[in-house]
């Protein structure tokens, strides 16, 4: 039972990261970004392309990745968040400019996600890649097996967690994020610079992404779907947690992370995409906003 | 002869996407209901067909053995039936959460497809499913050219049904509830029902077509029921012109032009070795020409048909 619980922490880990840039544009950029998870699929992939390139050799302390991740891991979130920025500019800017419904936006997130994808393939191939081939210690406390590497995952979370809430409530910047996501041309009106504000968002939200994409490519592997199949999860974390209220939102990562868990340890893991997909109907039968969310 | 039964090949397949590309477009074009799970209403149909249809197959059900017909009759039954429990859970919900739970009921499809062995066999999928006049035609191109003509003919039926159904009340009724769907609540027109039928009749179209291929590839795996299936339609809808009828049908022959032709000139260019680079091309390739679309043609090639009543004002000007 207890071993279930830490298994569901780290799965929602890898959702909580990811799913914070998620909630991010759909309140300050009023859609739900289907290429969300390909985001993070990129940021793996650059980190590994940078890995390689330096060599990787060695192991840093605890982990069983190089002194190299530790590396590559910065460099991908800035090349990473780079890419987010000139798809901002290149496609989602023209269409706010043109005005475009929420559906286009929809839609070519749906392209970008496809296409981002589709470049992952033509440069590094369909099969599976890996940080490193080392076998990665496991530790025991009172019964229940962890991996160092997972240790990482939920303490690296943990603290990026804290760090967005400083952030939010502690910043300029992130108070003038919350005052967007609220009421844009209220925001505008009191001289908040909305489109440095739609910048940070994708930097934040990408660079978490980034963090999401090579944790999960260290403690599993790297693929090209490993990002799309964290988009369900992310929407159905989302959706639970309430949409506007990024605190509810962690809340309902943690508690997709644990339903997937269950399904996997009681019914068959073949069948873990259904848990998110069921709570995403039961959420929004009887509780449109959100179990964590307050009444718009 | 070779190029003749290419172009018969092309046809055909060019013309089962145009049927659910016009399912879509009643859907998205003329009810503005984003329904991101069209791979699955088509999997459904094919999947039903496959099981009526199909030969007794020792380690699974189905395998009916029934006329192709049967078959078609069946699959639209069955995508009617699942969109319209999916409908009545999802038609209330705001226009992206509707594209997320659709979305999401196409991923829980292709994992049953790969993982119910007894019914839909798994990733072996269903193969020797029987065509259609296999056993009338003398060769395999004369069966393929009977199909064609079948699925003109059920194209041409449904364009001429579907155009009927938009210009009746009951299609103005539509597009009045995706402008303003308040405003026709007022006149007393009940939106959620309208979009459910709406739905089911479009995720029908979805599935018909989905029969139809799997009764012409004589296979389904769930390898067909991947997502880039809905984004594909999804092209075609936007390249042709959503609310146009005509355009769903001009922009499936299009884009599928366009995939198959750049196929070709990328097996030319490429070595075999690069053949999965090559596919991916081709996807970031269509993904850049819906991009482009949406912004500089969000109308389409066809755009929409306004159908504005005649005003007496303007009716008398014109006398």
């Amino acid at each position: 039972m207890m071993q279930l619980l830490v298994d569901g922490i780290v799965a929602a880990s890898f959702i909580t990261l990811g799913v914070i840039g998620l909630s991010m544009v759909f309140n300050i950029l009023n859609f739900p970004s289907f290429a969300q998870g390909d985001q993070i699929t990129t940021g793996a992939y650059m980190a590994l392309a940078i890995a390689t390139l330096f060599g990787s050799a060695g192991s840093a302390g605890g982990l069983s990745v190089g002194w190299c991740v530790i590396i590559a891991l910065p460099c991908a979130i800035v090349l990473n968040s780079l890419l987010a920025l000139g798809i901002d500019r290149a496609i989602y800017r023209q269409l706010r400019l043109r005005g475009a419904s929420r559906i286009s936006m929809i839609m070519a997130s749906f392209g970008v996600s496809l296409m981002l994808r589709n470049v992952i393939v033509m440069f590094a191939g369909q099969d599976p890649h890996f940080f490193t081939f080392d076998i990665q210690p496991a530790l025991r406390f009172w019964g229940i097996r962890i991996a160092v590497n997972e240790l990482i995952v939920v303490g690296v979370t943990i603290v990026l967690v804290l760090c967005l809430h400083l952030f939010l409530s502690r910043t300029t910047l992130g108070k003038s994020m919350r005052a967007v996501a609220e009421n844009p041309s209220l925001a505008r009106v009191n001289g908040i610079d909305v489109d440095r504000v739609i910048r940070w968002t994708w930097i934040i939200g990408t660079g978490l992404a980034t963090v999401a994409g090579v944790l999960l490519g260290f403690t599993v592997q790297l693929h090209p779907f490993m990002g799309f199949e964290l988009l369900l999860p992310m929407f159905a974390a989302l959706i639970v947690g309430g949409m506007t209220n990024i605190y509810g939102v962690l809340l309902g990562a943690l508690l997709i992370g644990l339903v997937e868990g269950l399904t996997v340890e009681y019914l068959a893991p073949e069948y873990r995409q259904a848990a998110p997909f069921a709570a995403i109907i039961l959420v929004l039968l009887f509780k449109p906003h959100g179990i964590f969310g307050e009444k718009a | 002869m070779d190029i003749a039964s290419y172009l018969v090949f092309f046809s055909v397949v060019a013309g089962i996407y145009a049927i659910t590309t016009l399912g879509l477009n009643l859907q998205w074009g003329f009810t503005g209901m984003m329904n991101v799970g069209v791979v699955g209403f088509f999997g459904v149909g094919a999947y039903a067909a496959g099981l009526l249809t199909g030969p007794d197959y020792p380690d699974s059900l189905g395998g009916l053995g029934l006329p192709p017909v049967i078959g078609y009759l069946g699959a639209m039954l069955a995508s009617g039936i699942v969109a319209f429990i999916v409908g009545l859970l999802t038609i209330r919900l705001r226009h992206d959460f509707l594209a997320v739970a659709t979305f999401g009921i196409a991923v829980c499809i292709q994992m049953l497809a790969m993982n119910l062995k007894p019914l839909t066999r798994g990733f072996d999928g269903m193969h020797s499913l029987p065509r259609p006049f296999a056993s009338m035609a003398a060769t395999p191109f004369l069966s393929n050219l009977y199909f064609l003509i079948m699925v003109l003919a059920i194209g041409g039926a449904l364009l001429w049904a579907l155009e009927r159904l938009v210009r009746s009340p009951w299609g103005r009724v539509l597009r009045a509830i995706r402008e303003d769907e308040e405003a026709s609540a007022a006149l007393g027109k009940y939106a959620i029902s309208y979009r459910l039928q709406t739905f089911v009749l479009g995720s029908m179209l979805m599935g018909l077509s989905g029969a139809l291929y799997a009764s012409f590839m004589g296979f389904i795996s769930p390898q067909d029921l991947l997502p880039i299936f809905t984004f594909q339609i999804f092209v075609m809808l936007i390249v042709g012109g959503s609310g146009n009828n005509f355009g769903a049908v001009v922009g499936a022959v299009v884009i599928w032009a366009l995939w198959t032709l750049s196929e070709t000139v990328l097996a030319a260019f490429l070595p075999p070795e690069l053949e999965r680079q090559a596919s991916a091309i081709r996807v970031v390739f269509v993904g850049l020409i819906l991009v482009l679309m949406l912004l500089y043609r969000p109308q389409g090639l066809l755009a929409e048909r306004r159908n504005i009543s005649a005003s007496p004002a303007s009716t008398s000007e014109k006398t």
